[in-house]
C-alpha cells in the first residue's frame, strides 16, 4: 500500500509547521478524551497556560523548573555530540547536590561570599567524577556506557537514603528521616525573585555555544561524535578527550543539583532530581543538541508540566489526566520526527499506470 | 543468434525526490544474448537492474517479459518471471555450504533429498562449466568461487535472464576469463545475460550489443561490432576523452620511505601482513595491485601510524616512525599524508562542511584554544576554484558532494599540506572518467614535484599505465614487484592469484 521514502527537500519552515501540526494534533486528539470525561477541552488548555502565565508567581515557578532542564540538557548535549549515551544525569544531579550539601551542611559558619563558591565547586567535582567513573571504564575497556550511567544513578540515589535515614538525620525532625535545613548563608541569593541560577544558566548556554561552535575541543567533540576513525586518522587522542568531556557533562550536571538544594529546596532529600535528568534526555534531543534551541524546548516544557499540576487542583482532574494531556503532546511531536525525516508515498502510483494501458 | 525479444523496457523512471535516477529508459534484450550496460557511476545502471529485480518500484513506463505485460513489486515476483540477479556483494551465508545456500529460501526445499539435489547442482554445474563443490562452506571459498555458487544459485531457481553487477570488480584476470567463458555456454544454451560494468575492454569482449546510460537516459544501443572503445567513452562521457594517461620520467632517487620486514596482525590473529619490505623514492609513484582485502588496507594504516605494528620497520627519511601515532607524526614535521580508501569514514566529517573539513590536521598547529577558521575557509575557496570543485558553498555538508567532488576536496587537502609522501587508497574509487583523469594529473604533478607516492589501485591497466614500479601483494605477503613498463596484466593476475614472480616472468626478472 504505502512506501517509506526519506525527505530531502524539507525546507526549515516546513519542519516547523510540521511539529506545530503535531501539537495541534495532540491537543485535538487529547481534547475528545477530555470532552468525554465531562469536561470543555478549550477550558482545561487555557488553564493550563493559565498555571504558567496566570499570575507573576506563576511564571516564576515556570522559570524554576526550566533553570534545571535547561543546565542538565546542556550536560548531556555534550556526551551526545560524542555519541556518548549518557543518561546517568539524574546520578549525576544527586551527587552534585551531595557535595554541596556536605559544605552547607558543616561548613555553615563559613561566610555566605566563600560558602557558597564552595558548594558550587564541590557539586562540580562531585557531578564530574560521577560520570568520569563509567566514562573510564568505556575508554579502557570498552563497556557499555548506557547501562553504566544508568546503573550509577541508583547507587547515588541508594547513597542518599541511606544519609537521609542515617548519618545526616536531623535531630530536632522528631525521628522523620529528614535532613536539616540550610543556614541562610548557603541559600543562593534571588534576583528579580527567583535564585541566582538563572543568571548563571544564561551565562552556560552562552559560553556552550562558545564552547562547541568556537574552540578547538568542541572542534574535536564534533568530530569524534561523527566518526572515531576520523578523529584518530587527524591525530586526535580520542581517550583523552572522551574522558575530559565526559568530566564536563557531568560537572554541569552537578551544578543543577547544588541550584536545587541551595536555590529551591533549602535541603537535601533523595528526590532531589526529581527525574530531570531523564526528562532532560528529551529535551536535548528534541532541542537537536543545539544550547540556544535547549532554552526554548526546556522552557515548554517547564510549561507544559507547570500547567499539568495547576490544571489538577483547578478542576480537580486525577494526576493521571494531566499527565496524559503531557504524554499525548510529547507522543505526537516524537512522532512528527519521523514524518520530517521520511515520508509515505502510494504504492498503486505505477501500477495504476500499467493497468491503464492494459486497459 | 535467436532474435526473440526476452525483456522489453519502454520508457521507465524513476525518481527519488529531486533526483531523476532513470527518465524515460528503453531497452531491448534478446534471447541469447550478451548485453552490456554501460554508464559511468550516477547514471542510473543500479537503479535500472534495481527496478528489473523488483527492488524499486518504477514511477511509471512498461516491463514486458517474453511479450508478458508484467509489475514487479517484490523480488519473488522478479524471480517468478525468470531474473536472476548478482549483486556485487554476495549475498551468500557464509558459515553454509554451496548447497544450503542454493536451496535456502526455497519453497518445499526442506523435504528435497540431499542426492537428488547434489544431483541437479551436478547437472547444472556441467551444462554449464561451472565447478563448485556442492558441500563446500563459503567461508572457505574463493571470491571466483562464491560468485560461481551466486550463479548456480540463480540458475537453479530457474533463471533464464541474468542480471550481474559489476562481476569483475573482485576478479583476478584469470577469474574474470573463467566468468567470460560461463556466460558465453550460458548464452549458448539461450539465456539472457546483462551486465552492467564500466570497464570497456571487457565489454567489447564479452558483449553482443551495448546500451549506453548517461545522467539517467538511454544514449543509444549498438552493435559491438560497429563500435570500438573510443566511441563508447564519447557515448558514455558526452564528448571526446584523451584516454592515455601520462607517465612522467622520475627525476631523483632518494629515498623517502623504507619498509623493511612489516608484520602486523588483524583482530582474529591472523598476519594481515607478512614480512613486507619495500622501498620508496621522491618522485616515483609505487603502485600495489591485489585482489581486495590482501593487506592494502593494513598496509597503508601502518604507515600512517594507525594500525598496531608487531615487528620490523618504518623508516621516513631514515628515521623509524614505528610506535608513533599520527599526532607524533604531525609534531616530528613529517610531512605525510595518508588518503584513505574510506573517504567520508576516516578522511573527512561528512556532515560538516569543506571549512571544517579542511581543518581537519591542521588545527592541531593553531595556538590557544580558539579554533580560528579564516585560513581555512580560503583555502577552500581556493581549492573550489582550482580543482573545480562544484558544491553549493564552503559550508555545505561534503556527505551531499558527489563522489568526484568528495575525492577533490580530499585529495586537495592533502595535497596543499605540502606532503613528502603521499599514500593513497583507492582514489579514483567511483568516480566517473573525467574526475579519474582529474586525480590522475594531480597524482603526476606532485611527482613531479618530487613527492614519493604510494598508490594502491585496482584497475590494473591504469597501475600499468601511471605506475613507475608495481608491487603485487597476496594474502599480506609479496609476491613481487615488477617494472611497470616490464610487466602485463596477465602477469600481474598470476602475482595477484599468489605466484612468485619469478616463476611468473621467468628468470632474471
Amino acid at each position: 500500500m504505502f512506501r517509506v521514502v526519506k525527505r530531502t527537500d524539507l525546507t526549515k519552515k516546513q519542519s516547523v509547521s510540521f511539529r506545530l501540526i503535531a501539537i495541534l494534533g495532540a491537543l485535538l486528539t487529547t481534547g475528545i478524551f477530555i470532552w468525554f470525561l465531562g469536561f470543555n477541552p478549550l477550558q482545561i488548555y487555557i488553564s493550563m497556560l493559565d498555571g504558567s502565565f496566570g499570575s507573576m508567581y506563576r511564571f516564576k515557578e515556570a522559570i524554576i523548573q526550566t533553570i534545571p532542564l535547561v543546565v542538565t540538557s546542556l550536560g548531556i548535549s555534550v556526551a551526545f555530540r560524542m555519541k556518548f549515551w549518557n543518561i546517568g544525569a539524574e546520578g549525576q544531579i544527586i551527587m552534585g547536590a551531595f557535595a554541596a550539601s556536605y559544605f552547607a551542611l558543616y561548613w555553615s559558619n563559613l561566610p555566605i561570599g566563600v560558602l557558597l563558591p564552595l558548594m558550587f565547586a564541590a557539586s562540580v567535582v562531585a557531578g564530574g567524577i560521577w560520570a568520569l567513573i563509567p566514562a573510564f571504564f568505556k575508554a579502557q575497556f570498552g563497556t557499555n556506557e548506557t547501562l553504566f550511567t544508568l546503573m550509577m544513578n541508583y547507587i547515588a540515589q541508594k547513597l542518599i537514603i541511606y544519609i537521609q535515614y542515617g548519618l545526616w538525620k536531623d535531630p530536632k525532625a522528631l525521628g522523620a528521616g529528614k535532613i536539616a535545613m540550610f543556614t541562610d548563608n548557603a541559600a543562593l541569593p534571588e534576583v528579580f525573585g527567583i535564585h541566582i541560577g538563572w543568571i548563571i544558566t544564561i551565562l552556560l548556554v552562552v559560553l556552550m555555544y562558545i564552547f562547541i561552535n568556537r574552540t578547538k575541543r568542541g572542534y574535536e567533540i564534533q568530530v569524534i561524535g561523527e566518526s572515531e576513525n576520523t578523529a584518530r586518522y587527524a591525530g586526535m587522542n580520542v581517550k583523552k578527550i572522551i574522558l575530559t568531556s565526559m568530566l564536563l557533562s557531568g560537572a554541569l550536571c552537578g551544578i543543577v543539583g547544588m541550584f536545587q538544594v541551595s536555590g529551591v529546596n533549602h535541603t537535601l532529600s533523595y528526590q532531589v532530581a526529581n527525574g530531570v535528568g531523564f526528562t532532560a534526555i528529551i529535551t536535548t534531543w528534541l532541542a537537536g543538541l543545539s544550547a540556544p534551541v535547549i532554552v526554548i524546548v526546556c522552557f515548554l516544557f517547564a510549561v507544559l508540566q507547570q500547567g499539568g499540576t495547576f490544571i489538577q487542583t483547578a478542576f480537580s482532574i486525577h494526576a493521571s489526566v494531566a499527565q496524559l494531556v503531557q504524554g499525548m503532546i510529547l507522543f505526537f511531536v516524537l512522532g512528527s520526527e519521523f514524518f520530517i525525516q521520511y515520508k509515505l508515498v502510494l504504492n498503486n502510483k505505477a501500477d495504476s499506470i500499467i493497468k491503464k494501458e492494459a486497459v | 543468434m535467436n532474435n526473440e525479444v526476452y525483456i522489453k523496457i519502454e520508457n521507465l523512471t524513476k525518481t527519488f525526490g529531486p533526483v531523476i535516477a532513470n527518465n524515460n529508459i528503453c531497452l531491448e534484450v534478446n534471447k541469447g544474448e550478451i548485453h552490456a550496460i554501460l554508464g559511468e557511476n550516477g547514471s542510473g545502471k543500479s537503479t535500472l537492474m534495481n527496478m528489473l529485480s523488483g527492488i524499486y518500484t518504477p514511477d511509471s513506463g512498461v516491463i514486458y517479459i517474453k511479450g508478458k505485460h508484467v509489475s514487479l513489486k517484490t523480488p519473488k515476483d522478479s524471480m517468478s518471471m525468470g531474473i536472476g540477479m548478482i549483486h556485487q556483494h554476495f549475498k551468500l551465508v557464509e558459515v553454509l555450504t554451496a548447497k544450503e545456500n542454493i536451496i535456502a529460501g526455497q519453497k518445499g526445499s526442506f523435504f528435497v533429498g540431499s542426492k537428488k539435489l547434489s544431483e541437479k547442482i551436478r547437472k547444472i554445474s556441467e551444462k554449464f562449466g561451472l565447478t563448485i563443490d556442492p558441500d563446500k562452506k563459503i567461508y572457505n571459498m574463493s571470491v571466483g568461487e562464491k560468485q560461481t555458487v551466486e550463479i548456480v544459485k540463480v540458475i537453479y531457481r530457474g533463471a533464464e535472464i541474468l542480471i550481474l553487477d559489476e562481476p569483475t570488480a573482485v576478479l583476478t584476470p584469470q577469474e574474470t576469463e573463467s566468468l567470460f567463458n560461463i556466460l558465453r555456454k550460458m548464452k549458448q544454451a539461450g539465456s539472457s545475460i546483462i551486465i552492467i560494468t564500466h570497464k570497456l575492454n571487457e565489454v567489447m569482449e564479452i558483449s553482443d550489443r551495448i546500451t549506453v546510460l548517461r545522467k539517467g537516459e538511454t544514449i543509444a544501443t549498438v552493435n559491438k561490432e560497429d563500435t570500438n572503445a573510443t566511441e563508447l567513452t564519447n557515448l558514455m562521457v558526452g564528448r571526446a576523452v584523451d584516454l592515455s594517461i601520462n607517465r612522467i620520467e622520475k627525476k631523483n632517487n632518494e629515498i623517502i620511505l623504507n619498509v623493511e620486514n612489516l608484520t602486523v596482525v588483524d583482530d582474529e590473529k591472523v598476519k594481515a601482513l607478512d614480512n613486507i619490505s619495500f622501498k620508496l623514492a621522491t618522485g616515483e609513484i609505487l603502485g600495489v595491485a591485489g585482489v581486495a582485502g590482501s593487506g592494502q588496507k593494513e598496509l597503508c594504516e601502518a604507515i600512517a601510524g594507525l594500525y598496531p605494528i608487531t615487528s620490523g620497520k618504518i623508516e621516513y627519511k631514515e628515521e623509524n616512525i614505528v610506535g608513533k601515532n599520527p599526532r607524533d607524526i604531525i609534531k616530528m614535521g613529517i610531512s605525510m599524508s595518508f588518503i584513505p580508501e574510506d573517504r567520508l569514514g576516516m578522511g573527512l566529517v561528512a556532515s560538516m562542511g569543506m571549512v571544517d573539513n579542511m581543518l581537519l590536521k591542521e588545527y592541531q598547529n593553531q595556538k590557544g584554544i580558539f579554533i580560528e577558521k579564516k585560513a581555512a575557509k580560503d583555502l577552500s575557496n581556493k581549492l573550489i576554484k582550482k580543482l573545480e570543485i562544484s558544491t553549493p558553498g564552503v559550508y555545505h555538508p561534503v556527505r551531499q558532494l558527489s563522489g568526484g567532488n568528495i575525492q577533490k576536496v580530499l585529495l586537495g587537502r592533502e595535497i596543499e599540506s605540502n606532503p613528502h609522501l603521499l599514500i593513497t587508497a583507492y582514489p579514483v574509487r567511483g568516480l566517473d572518467i573525467n574526475s579519474s583523469y582529474t586525480i590522475y594529473d594531480l597524482l603526476n604533478e606532485q611527482k613531479e614535484k618530487g613527492v614519493g607516492i604510494l598508490y594502491i589501485g585496482e584497475d590494473l591497466d591504469v597501475l600499468i599505465e601511471l605506475c613507475d614500479r608495481i608491487l603485487v601483494i597476496c594474502n599480506g605477503k609479496i609476491t613481487g614487484i615488477a617494472q611497470a613498463t616490464k610487466v602485463n596484466k596477465e602477469q600481474l593476475g598470476l602475482m595477484m592469484a599468489g605466484e612468485d614472480m619469478t616463476t611468473v616472468m621467468g628468470v632474471g626478472a
